[in-house]
């Protein structure tokens, strides 16, 4: 951004409007290779995405615009009211809970004594881990009879564990719980970097002071960490309400419609079924829902600066 | 830290001070082990999950869920690691994901590059707005145009095949943001100078920024590989035959099919995340230092 202007050199002096040409042309060949894949398969799908939602669309049929009727549709089905209610259930987990987690491990994590970096290193492998894999480990962790997880509870007292993904009430929580395992890792990265920006000298004066630990977190740690917190509340934001492959291969909405989200809906309505018109109408819903709570953050987030 | 100010005073000799600084010392010792009891407890807690998968993986079947669980098998059934290969094409699986994730890491990392040098060495009207098309797009889930993609590979009639998977995913915008953001790092007056020395642009990308950005480039190269080898939904959508399937779509319907066969499943999972574990471990630092780059000044 902050680019000084190029100066044309002055030996090759020829007339401006060519070199000018030339530099557009040269700009542009570096860009094209990727920029046609991007235009192609990314950028018009996405246009195409708002032109559908207002069709009336199925692989049989010959698209016709329709207007709102499609979104007129979305009021009555109750798929997508459980599926909506479902992503913002996820949601109101999965964000809190991966943030606290992601804090958490991090201030565990951000000491200079041997062998963090071996901890640092375990904590991250989750996130790379192919989802398939966990889902996979955690649908047999949490098996309902003999699973480790259910054994741990009844071995603290608990005689009535939860049958999680076997039953509608605990499978959400039981996606949400494996969700903030596998994400936290990554979050803990970002406030790892974000607590070393914060100057010794902050904690000291601190001390100094007579803060005590809890305090120096609350009065020092957290302030000075709000423009992370802030980046990883945007993040996690988006990533709960697109959650998708992780509830395929975990319970694939089941039991009943108990986890159904959003971006299932819009799998099943548009690829499964040949809806393309109506799961266009739910995509849009999902990114307008992202968009939202997005933008609501950033001017959150100037208030809170400008004060 | 602190020892050297609690010696006592050699003069007075009250036997009060010394075992005051060796309690000091003492709590020093003290929270070192309580720091590392913390770390312990909280890396337990993390790797249980693989812990589990491992174990499950050397068992028969029958003794995964036992009670008490047993997280050291009575004996280890190495068998599973040979047999896993016979009862589903395991080997045709890896080759199609490595197949998928280095073609797409090549392309990614070769347009990527290329691409970022254009918006962030050389100056020409509209690249910033252009720039600006690629950053919306990050924005926007990949879930809100699914669909749109589906229809246009179905009317190529590219479903089915690897260009499906390919030509969706080797041009993301990550990879062009990703380089971008390093390219900026890199002074103006370094390809100013090699301009003089009458470097053309396609020069200055190949002997100087390539080099100098070899850090980035293999970041980027490792989370798209990664990324790649993880996918689930892209293969999922696209592929149907069995022969084309990657390590997770075939993982995957293994498990829908033999849904008892808890250790054969757990061997399978090691096997698909063995190839990530090992190039985590060499490259982690580029993971972090990518995943920090592209997150932080985002």
């Amino acid at each position: 951004m902050t680019q000084v202007i190029t100066q044309p050199a002055p030996s090759s002096a020829g007339p401006r409007p060519k070199r000018a040409w030339r530099t557009i042309l040269v700009g542009w060949s570096f860009i094209l290779p990727n920029f046609v894949g991007f235009a192609l398969f990314t950028l018009l799908p996405m246009l195409a995405a708002f032109a559908l939602a207002f069709l009336d669309w199925d692989s049989y049929s010959t698209p016709e615009w329709v207007g709102l009727k499609n979104f007129q549709r979305l009021l009555d089905d109750e798929n997508f009211h459980v599926a909506l209610g479902n992503t913002l259930y996820y949601a109101a987990g999965h964000i809190p809970l991966t943030l606290v987690a992601a804090l958490g491990l991090a201030m565990a994590l951000n000491r200079k004594i041997r062998g963090v970096q071996f901890f640092r290193t375990a904590a991250f492998f989750p996130y790379i881990t192919s989802l398939v894999a966990v889902a996979i480990v955690w649908n047999m962790l949490f098996n309902p009879t003999a699973g480790p997880v259910n054994q741990a509870l009844e071995a603290i007292g608990i005689a009535d564990p939860p049958r999680w993904v076997a039953s509608t009430d605990w499978a959400m929580p039981a996606v949400i719980l494996t969700s903030v395992w596998r994400d936290m890792g990554y979050y803990m990265v970002l406030y790892l970097a974000g607590l070393q920006t914060i100057p010794n000298e902050y904690y000291e004066a601190a001390r100094v002071d007579g803060a005590n630990a809890w305090q120096r977190f609350w009065s020092v740690t957290v302030p000075c960490l709000r423009p992370t917190t802030f980046f990883v509340l945007v993040m996690l934001t988006i990533q709960s309400f697109k959650v998708l492959d992780l509830i395929v291969v975990m319970t694939d909405g089941g039991p009943g419609r108990s986890t159904l989200v959003l971006a299932q809906l819009v799998y099943r309505e548009g690829i499964t079924e040949g809806n393309f018109g109506y799961s266009s109408a739910i995509a849009l819903v999902l990114f307008v829902i992202v968009l939202t709570v997005t933008v609501a953050q950033f001017r959150l987030n100037e208030r809170r600066n400008a004060r | 830290m602190t020892a050297l100010h609690d010696a006592p005073p050699a003069t007075t000799g009250s036997p009060g001070r010394a075992p005051a600084g060796a309690a000091r010392r003492g709590r020093g010792l003290v929270r070192k082990v309580l720091a590392y009891a913390v770390l312990v407890v909280v890396a337990a807690l993390v790797l249980v999950p693989f812990a589990w998968m491992v174990s499950a993986s050397l068992k028969q079947n029958n003794q995964v869920f036992t009670i008490p669980i047993e997280w050291i098998p009575r004996e280890f059934r190495w068998s599973n690691f040979a047999e896993i290969w016979d009862r589903i094409p395991m080997l045709t699986y890896l080759g199609n994901s490595a197949f998928l994730a280095v073609t797409i890491t090549l392309l990614q990392v070769l347009t990527g590059s290329f691409a970022a040098y254009g918006f962030s060495k050389v100056r020409f009207p509209g690249r910033d707005a252009l720039f600006l098309a690629y950053i919306a797009t990050i924005a926007v889930p990949w879930q809100a145009y699914m669909v749109p993609q589906y229809i246009m590979m179905q009317q190529a009639e590219l479903t089915n095949t690897y260009w499906s998977i390919i030509l969706l995913q080797a041009f993301g915008a990550f990879g062009v943001f990703l380089m971008r953001q390093y390219y900026m790092s890199i002074p103006d007056e370094l390809c100013e100078a090699a301009r003089i020395d009458g470097l053309s642009e396609y020069g200055i990308y190949r002997r100087i920024m390539l080099p100098l950005s070899k850090p980035a480039l293999a970041s980027l190269a490792l989370l798209t590989f990664v990324n790649t080898w993880n996918d689930y939904m892209g293969p999922f959508i696209y592929l149907t035959s069995n022969e084309l399937w990657t390590v997770q779509l075939g993982l995957r319907s293994f498990v829908g099919q033999y849904d008892a066969e808890y250790a054969m499943m757990m061997t399978g999972a090691v096997v698909s995340v063995l190839p990530i574990l090992v190039i985590f471990l060499f490259g982690q630092r580029y993971f972090i230092r990518g995943i920090a780059t592209s997150g932080l000044k985002g």
